[in-house]
């Protein structure tokens, strides 16, 4: 370790602007050799833009980012690598169609004479797998890996380039507990050998679990940073918002007096041995059966990849089914339309906003009929009228912002787009709703809200089917739990029986107790 | 007529298949779409009878369609990769622009609307016996070769490996240094120069050149590389299977058992019933016919 006063890392007044929108200004960063150092920030304070123009794949507008002293604004990834830092992105940078170690070798292949020295790179790259503690098969395809495993191979890149710098962007984002776990000690060794890691993360329990100092980003700009031994949570989020956050809401807490009072009353929705085939795998979802009784929220745990979107895209009628029946109410729907099942009472907020939950060109006043378009019409055309009264009223009830219906729904806030999504889709006269990660991307503010309203819904004697990534939100939230793993229902509890500990094992693929 | 007969028919008519395959694979692993295959045969062959006409020699020749290839191939990288344009345009832009050049100066050079004279070739049209004419001409052993070549190219050199990067997922390639445009430029000039070497065998194998002589080989080539999902190997294997046909057809249209118009068809219908039956199953590079950013 280096003189630990000595910072390592040091971006100063860092300005970068995309068009009209200016992810950095003013953000400046201090890391010192030998810490994790955490980056914290709700989706879209700039903290990855921060962090590429850190390791070469953007040139910041102005400002200074110096490595050990020497200044390299504007460098290129090639000299951050020669440089020694390294970044594991949030989406994978693998070439799923190569083996872990031709991805791993990939920009500086072994040779011999003209071609690649493959036995030499299968033996460099296990050995340093083995050296760091790193459980990988170097010869198996990355399209067959975990997603766990995957991240692996991604931190096992930029060692085999020699990162003494690692730079993390939201790794947590797809693992399961355990997998958490192993990461934390895979960092934590990485650290204790001399390494400097920042971690991105916008989740205050694994700040407050893993790192030792903290940056807090805002809007672009950095606004706090302190010591993670001498703060608490609650400080942090207030950094991060700008305001006092009711944490309990988002807390792993279920509302106090509402479990278990869903009466066994006949189900909304019925999925018995459902099967249906994914991109890749025959049995993407396999033999699932469940049902969803009113005012009953059935929150599905996993992690991703384990058959939860092909799962929702069949329930929704956006994927066709193998085998099984789902009924809804009390119709059988597995061969219905997607808006036959919608006029039986079937509404969906898509995984995916910007794909399947908007036209992000269309105005918001178009985005909020969507689906409902046959009856916003007079005679041959749309009733501009009417749509526009449609609009203003759930801007109003939703508090959609900029309140304006005819700005287009690109230029919204990732929170106000998914505002838009459940304002449509949960003002019609549903009786089955479809959630999945109904806050990926949202702002706390927003989180808040849309936990309100599919609590609202479960008041209403509305069935409640929540798909998310996020554990916390699955235990803050359901009344029952599921856990997916490998397109299959490996348990369901009520909900004072599921606890991240009795859960973690089961989203692994460890057989129910 | 006698097996061995048959094979070199096979191989004489797969020649040309062989390198415009060869070249599509390379570019198309890259990401970037080889629409324009045939219009890089078509430069070829008229540059290969261009350059064999003025100077009386086919390894002349050879050079100057390898050259058009390159030049043409460059033209599609700049439009397609410095200029992002859109690579399907772009390819068929090259095919039409080519058919209109060859014609021009067919006509400024040999003053004829169809066809160039004679020029010097590798070997003598097959008198006595096309099995041994063949095994004398080095283009022949060149495509047969250029299979195998490419295999290792794409599967053992770190060019390859970067090709194979670049056209799946261009982003993890750059993040690790890699030059995303140099790599597809370079795979796209070479593309343009072995299904040029295509084009140079056909001319110089009828010792001249005729308008639009090539006829849609390079579409079948295409065909070929997806019906062999974009490996080399099998893309070549699926170029003898489409030649075998061919010449299956050929011998078929002197018996009369059937209408000659439907024996013609043979290949073609090979091509279509090999793709709707493969197809589902060919996964192309991820990244194809996406521009970088």
């Amino acid at each position: 370790m280096n003189d630990p006063k000595a910072p390592m890392i040091l971006m100063r007044r860092i300005e970068k602007s995309f068009g009209p929108v200016r992810a950095n200004r003013n953000a400046s960063l201090e890391v010192c050799a030998g810490e994790i150092h955490a980056l914290v920030g709700e989706n879209g304070a700039g903290k990855s833009t921060l962090m590429r123009i850190l390791a070469g794949l953007y040139k910041p507008d102005a400002g200074i980012v110096e490595v050990n002293g020497q200044n390299v604004a504007g460098w290129s990834t090639a000299d951050a690598i020669a440089a020694n830092v390294g970044m594991v992105h949030q989406h994978f940078m693998l070439v799923p169609t190569l083996t872990v170690t031709e991805n791993v070798v990939l920009g500086r292949e072994p040779k011999r004479g003209l071609a690649i020295d493959m036995a030499r790179a299968l033996l460099e790259v296990q050995e340093l797998a083995q050296q760091f503690g790193l459980d990988i098969d170097a010869r198996s395809c990355v399209r067959d890996l975990s997603v766990g495993v995957s991240q692996r191979v991604e931190i096992l890149k930029t060692l085999f380039r020699g990162a003494r710098i690692l730079i993390l962007d939201e790794p947590t984002a797809v693992l399961s507990p355990p997998e958490i776990q192993e990461l934390w000690k895979v960092l934590r060794r990485l650290r204790d050998g001399g390494g400097t890691i920042i971690l991105i993360t916008h989740k205050l329990d694994e700040v407050m679990e893993v790192s030792d100092q903290i940056t807090v980003m805002r809007h672009g700009e950095t606004t706090s940073r302190m010591k993670t031994s001498e703060t608490t949570p609650a400080e942090i989020a207030r950094a991060m918002v700008g305001r006092d956050v009711v944490l309990e809401s988002i807390a792993p807490t279920p509302p106090a007096g509402e479990l278990g009072t869903a009466a066994p009353r006949a189900p909304l929705l019925e999925v018995q041995n459902l099967v249906v085939a994914g991109p890749n795998r025959s049995r993407a979802v396999d033999g699932v059966t469940f049902s969803i009784h009113p005012g009953e929220i059935l929150g599905i745990a996993g992690v991703e990849g384990n058959g939860q979107t092909e799962l929702i895209e069949a329930l929704a009628g956006l994927r066709s089914v193998s085998s099984g029946t789902i009924i809804l109410g009390s119709r059988d729907v597995t061969l219905t339309s997607v808006r036959e099942r919608s006029a039986a009472g079937l509404a969906h907020i898509p995984e995916d906003r910007q794909r399947r939950g908007l036209v992000l060109d269309y105005s918001v006043g178009d985005n909020l009929i969507l689906g409902d378009q046959h009856e916003f019409t007079r005679g041959a055309q749309l009733d501009r009228q009417r749509i526009a009264s449609n609009a203003n009223t759930k801007i109003q009830h939703f508090d959609v912002r900029p309140a304006d219906s005819m700005l287009p729904v690109r230029a919204l806030s990732g929170g106000n787009q998914q505002k838009v999504v459940i304002a449509r889709e949960m003002s019609g006269g549903f009786s089955v709703l479809l959630a999945s990660q109904p806050t990926r991307g949202v702002d706390v503010g927003a989180i808040e809200f849309i936990h309100a309203q599919l609590r609202e819904a479960r008041t209403q004697d509305k069935a409640v089917l929540l798909v998310s990534a996020e554990l916390s939100e699955i235990l803050a939230l359901s009344d029952r739990v599921a856990v997916m793993y490998g397109g299959r229902i490996v348990s369901i509890v009520p909900r004072a029986d599921a606890s991240k500990e009795f859960l973690g094992p089961l989203m692994t693929g460890a057989s129910a107790a | 007529m006698r097996f061995v007969d048959f094979l070199a028919q096979v191989i004489r008519i797969a020649i040309p298949y062989l390198f415009a395959a060869a070249g599509g694979v390379m570019a198309e692993k890259a990401g970037v779409v080889s629409l324009a295959l045939e219009g890089f045969m078509l430069s070829g062959a008229f540059a290969a009878v261009l350059g064999s006409f003025y100077s009386g020699s086919p390894w002349i020749g050879l050079l100057c369609g390898i050259v058009a290839g390159l030049l043409f191939g460059l033209v599609h990288a700049v439009a397609s990769i410095r200029y992002r344009a859109d690579q399907i345009v772009v390819g068929i832009a090259i095919n039409l622009l080519v058919i209109g050049i060859t014609r021009f100066f067919l006509r400024l050079a040999f003053d004829s609307s169809s066809n160039s004279p004679r020029v010097a070739g590798f070997s003598e049209p097959a008198q006595g016996n096309i099995f041994l004419a063949s095994l004398s001409n080095p283009l022949v052993w060149a495509g047969l070769l250029s299979v195998p070549l490419l295999t290792w190219v794409m599967y053992r050199t770190p060019f390859g490996l970067r090709i194979r990067a670049v056209g799946e997922h261009p982003e993890a390639a750059e993040t690790l240094g890699i030059r995303v445009p140099r790599v597809r430029y370079g795979a796209v000039a070479l593309s343009g120069m072995l299904a040029a070497m295509g084009g140079v065998y056909l001319a110089l194998d009828q010792h001249q050149f005729t308008d639009g002589m090539t006829a849609g080989r390079g579409f079948i080539a295409l065909a070929a590389i997806i019906f062999g999902r974009w490996d080399p190997a099998r893309a070549g294997i699926a170029c003898l299977l489409f030649a075998a046909a061919e010449t299956l057809q050929i011998q078929l249209q002197g018996t009369q058992a059937i209408p000659s118009q439907f024996v013609q068809m043979i290949p073609y219908v090979l091509t279509i019933v090999a793709l709707a039956g493969v197809v589902k199953r060919s996964v192309p590079p991820a990244a194809l016919g996406r521009s970088a950013d």
